[in-house]
This record gives structure tokens, sequence and C-alpha cells, in this order.
């Protein structure tokens, strides 16, 4: 599948190497002498977690919003990507006079554990050993993720976060956030998500998974040592989930069955759709920039989380005596997490008489509607952050603006 | 539903229940349309408010505008709160709107302390007087729409109601019912003539052998 000068792709997984051990990013080291219990009962340290501020704490440290990435994100929400070089993967929400805006807000995004991006994950250096950790890397879950954040939002002084803000997998670490710390969450948006990860969607996984560990260049796990990338399985891994991201109808807007750069089908198995092409490109385009063994590791952790079997099987003893402001926002065409799976976030919110919002937005585009420009999202954040704001008695003027 | 707000004015139903609900009381507006009544409340009781609306395009303008508000309905979503979970669950010319108003009526008093319903009267005159004289669906400025439009499913007029509130062991505390220009009928007033000349009505319940 991959034509490009072998040079290049090493090149290519050089720089994205170097931010696995040399992160661009700030980064905070837990040392062995607190490690972090995981939910498999196992201690993990040290630890490191890389994360990107965005904006000025405010004196009694009451304006911190943490932003928890999804699955394939990372820290750089609103600066450019160091080894992309693209923009933030959330730049039209995040930044001065943004729905989330930095001039009055201090933004905190982390690299999850488990991920590539500086943050310890199966790509960083295990420490008993001097090699990548692989797959002897400890199988973490969204509860592991969260306690790593907590280590950060500790380490930066923060008592309380004034809102904890996240997408898709994102939005499951904003539920974990408000289900075991409510104290620490004034507010928590979880977009396009679920208190659960459904069988449809583990299924889903598990084709990326066996995609990457059929590749024979993936060696067991041990790719790296061996200075090796099982591309064309994590390629097919992110062209199989990109189509869950996106909806039958904005597949069918962008591409139909329009041919690529061809006046006929060339009766071959090259890339004669346009569609064909752009999965081929989205898929390349992904291995440059991440480890297939944190595609592993963090799919996992997504298939693991049930938030109600955390509680007795009851999705609403998560949040009791929640004092927490909820904004649950879905979108119409996202099948991935559909507003059926918000609205029982809801129902569980209800039923402990918590303050939640719950908005549906009218979108053809997906799943991946949350990551794009839908003025009805961003009113909506805006409006509430700036409700919640006022509630928690941030001021309201903004610098140069 | 109904004839939408003039901008800038309050609802005299609106006006009434805010000076019915506590300070700082614990309040859910179920169909709260565009949070009228939620804003008028929060800025002049202080209230924790939530409200329960199933326009999506209202839902999203309320949410915009920082109020607690979700998608949903009154038939279908009021099982999920506890007993008591706020001091007024109000229900504002939305009742005659619902599929089972007797069940959301009962999950009213459940949830709150107290229960507001307002409802349009279709024992006004006015109503009375377009059927007998046409033979045909009443059309009003409360009741704009015909009849095979209207999401009003469940008309009812202000003994109607009076008769419900027995039927489900409701305790009427308040009841107030508004003319044509907006103006309280006296309390005096046998309740054949409010139910003759009040356009809408006003209720304020209490589950009975609840204390208040």
């Amino acid at each position: 599948m991959n034509t490009a000068d072998p040079r290049e792709l090493l090149a290519a997984t050089d720089a994205r190497m170097l931010e696995v051990t040399r992160p661009s990013s700030e980064c905070i080291d837990i040392p062995e002498t607190e490690p972090l219990r995981l939910d498999c009962a196992k201690l993990l340290a040290p630890i490191r977690i890389a994360y990107k501020t965005y904006g000025t704490l405010n004196a009694n440290k009451s304006n911190a919003v943490l932003i928890c990435h999804a699955l394939t994100m990372d820290q750089y929400v609103a600066s450019e990507h160091p080894v992309t070089r693209k923009p933030g993967w959330w730049e039209a929400m995040v930044g001065p006079g943004k729905p989330i805006d930095t001039d009055r807000l201090f933004v905190i995004c982390p690299n999850i554990l488990g991920g590539c991006m500086g943050s310890t994950g199966p790509a960083s250096i295990n420490p008993a050993t001097g090699r990548p950790w692989g797959l002897d890397f400890p199988v973490i879950t969204i509860g592991d993720m969260v306690d790593a954040q907590v280590r950060l939002i500790d380490r930066l002084g923060i008592d309380q976060l004034f809102s904890v803000i996240g997408g898709s997998m994102g939005g499951m670490q904003v539920l974990e956030w408000a289900a075991r710390h409510p104290k620490r969450v004034f507010s928590a948006i979880p977009i396009a998500t679920a208190a659960w990860h459904s069988s449809q969607n583990i299924a889903f996984h598990e084709v990326g998974r066996q995609a990457v560990m059929a590749d024979p260049d993936w060696c067991q796990g041990r790719y790296l040592e061996l200075g090796k990338v099982p591309r064309n399985g994590l390629a097919v891994a992110r062209m199989a989930a990109h189509i869950t991201y996106l909806s039958e109808e904005a597949l069918h807007r962008k591409f139909g069955r329009s041919l690529q750069d061809l006046a006929a089908k060339t009766f071959s198995f090259n890339a004669d759709f346009q569609v064909e092409s752009y999965l081929r490109h989205q898929g390349s385009t992904f291995v440059d920039r991440f480890d297939p063994n944190s595609y592993l590791y963090i799919t996992r952790a997504m298939d693991y989380f049930d938030l109600a079997a955390e509680h007795g099987d009851v999705l609403a003893n998560a949040f009791r005596g929640s004092k927490t402001r909820y904004c649950v926002v879905s979108f119409t065409s996202d099948w991935l997490y559909p507003t059926r799976e918000s609205r029982e976030i809801v129902q569980a919110l209800n039923a402990v008489a918590a303050n939640v919002s719950f908005v549906e937005i009218e979108s053809d585009k997906g799943h991946d509607a949350f990551l794009l420009e839908e003025p009805e999202l961003f009113a909506t954040i805006r409006g509430f952050l700036n409700a919640a704001a006022t509630k928690h008695g941030l001021a309201h003027t903004r610098r140069g603006h | 539903m109904l004839a939408p707000n003039k901008p800038g004015r309050h609802r005299v139903d609106h006006l009434l229940i805010a000076e019915m609900v506590k300070a700082g009381s614990r309040v859910l507006d179920v169909g709260c349309g565009d949070g009228a009544l939620l804003q008028l409340l929060a800025d002049t009781k202080s209230v924790d408010g939530r409200g329960i609306e199933v326009s999506r395009e209202r839902v999203n303008a309320c949410v915009a505008r920082g109020l607690s508000v979700i998608q949903g309905d009154a038939d279908r979503d009021l099982a999920d709160y506890p007993d008591a979970a706020f001091d007024y669950a109000i229900l504002s010319l939305t009742i005659q709107a619902t599929r089972h108003p007797k069940t959301v009526l009962e999950h009213l008093l459940r949830i709150g302390g107290r229960a507001i319903v307002s409802f349009p009267n279709f024992g006004h005159w006015q109503v009375r007087g377009q059927l007998l004289l046409t033979g045909r669906m009443p059309v009003t400025e409360n009741l704009p729409e015909a009849w095979y439009v209207s999401p009003n499913a469940h008309l009812c007029t202000i003994k109607d109601f009076a008769d419900l509130c027995r039927l489900t062991g409701a305790k009427v505390e308040r009841a107030v019912a508004f003319n044509l220009k907006g103006q309280k009928l006296g309390t005096w007033l046998p309740l054949t003539v409010h139910n003759f000349l009040g356009e809408k009505a006003v209720f304020m319940l209490t589950r009975a052998g609840a204390r208040p």
C-alpha cells in the first residue's frame, strides 16, 4: 500500500519517536515512590504526563478547564502539532474569544496515559528493562487515565476544575472525573459519548486491533526494538475506524461515486474511487503520527469502559449527590455514540436530580461533528460556560477584547 | 402551540407564577419553551431552575442563554425524576398538549413539593361562542392552530381541571383566572363565572396529605 521512499517513512517515525522520549510540550514526572494503582491492580511508576496549557491561571486557581482528548488526539488542542505541523485539533473551540475562551480560562490538555505524544505509554522506555514497554505495558482503563490526570491537576495546585470537557473517549473521561471526583468538578461537558462502550463499538475496535496484530511487522508488539513499524496494519485499522466517524450522508455528499483523477474505471484494485483514495490517505498519514501499540491499548481502555458496572450496575449511582453542572451534547447523525446513549446519561442524572442540560445537535457529519465547525455546538458550549462562570464567580471581563 | 410571547413583555401567567414562587427555591419548568419563565424566575427570585422542552431548537436556544434545559417531553421523561426533587414543578400552558395529563399531573405532584399548572380555558365565552355560532373548532389568539395541526390533544375547562385535581387527590392552594385583558378575576366570583370569563388559569397544588 505504501509506495513512499522508505527513508522518508523512517524520518517520520523518528520525529514521532522523539515526541515519545522528549515531548515538545511541558510535562510532569511522577516518581517511583508515588506509583499509580491501576484498575488491573498493578502499580505503575515512574510516570510522565505531557500536557499543554493555554491562557493564565488566576490567583485563586478557579478558572482551570481540563480538556480530555479522544482516541487519536493529543495535548495539542489549540496549537500546532509538532509532528504533522497541522493546527490544533480543536482550534475553532479553544482560544482567545472562542467558546472555551482562553482570555479568561486556563485550559489544560494532557496527553492521556497510554498515549504516544510524551505521556507514558507502550512506546515509552520501561525503566526495568531499558527497552520500549511494548506488550509488557499494563492494560489501562479510562479510570486510570483520569487518575493520572488527577496527579497532574494536584501538581498544578488546582483544587477544583471549573470545567472538564471532552468528546468521544474524552467524554468518557469527563464522566469518570465527575463520578470519581465530584467535588473537584464544578461543571462537566461530555460530548458525543456514552457511559459504556457498546457491543458494536467493541466489534469495530477488535477489527482494528486484529489488523495491527496481523501485520508481520508488528512482531508480537516488539516492532520498536526490531526497527520495524506495522504500517499497513495500523493504516487499515484507521481506515475502518474512520468510516465509523462519518455518516453515510457525509460520505455520499463528499465523494459520491466519483472517480479519483480518472476518466473511467481501471478494472484493477487501484484506488479508482475518491473515497478509496481518501481513506488510504487517512490511513497512511495516521501511521506517521501514532504508535500502533498505543492504538491497541487505548481502544482496549474504551472497550472496558462501563460506568454503570463500576457502580453496582446502576448508572445513577455514579452521580448520586453530585453538585456538578452537566451539559450533555449529542449529534443526530452520530451512529457510533448515538443520541440514545447520551439520553441514558441524562436519565441517570435526572434520577439524582442533578443539574443537567442536554442538547442534541442537528448535523449530518456523523461522530466527527464534535470536532468540526458546528455553530450550534459553539453556541451551546459558550452559553453553558458563561452561565457556569457567573455561578462560579468568574469575571466576565476579557483582556484585550 | 400557543401564541408566542411579545418581546420585552412578560406573560401575565408568568408574572403570577413568579409571584407564587419563593426566592431561592428549586424549580422544574416542564415545557419551558424559549425559557422566558425560567429566566424571569432566575432574575427575580434567584431560583435553581431546570427545564424540559420538546423542541430541539428551543432547548438549544435555552442552553445557549445559560439555562439548564434538557430535550425531552412531559409524558416520557418525568418518570426519571426522584420524589420531592424540587420545591415547585411547573407546567405552564402545556398540559393540554400532553398525551396523559392525569399521569403528568401525578408526576408533578410527586416531583415537586408544589405543582403549578397553567392552561388555556376551553370554557371561555369566546371559545363557547365560536363553537356555538360557527359549529367549528374554535381558533383564538391563544389557540391559534386549526384542529388538524394543533398539538393540543387534551383541552379542558377550569371546571374540568378542578375535577382532575379532586380525582388525583391534589389540594388546590390557589387558583387564579385571567380575562382577555390579562386581568385577574376576583376570587369572590363563583367557579362558573371564572369558567366563563377566564381565558386562562393558574392553579397551585399540593399532594393531599403532603405537608406544605
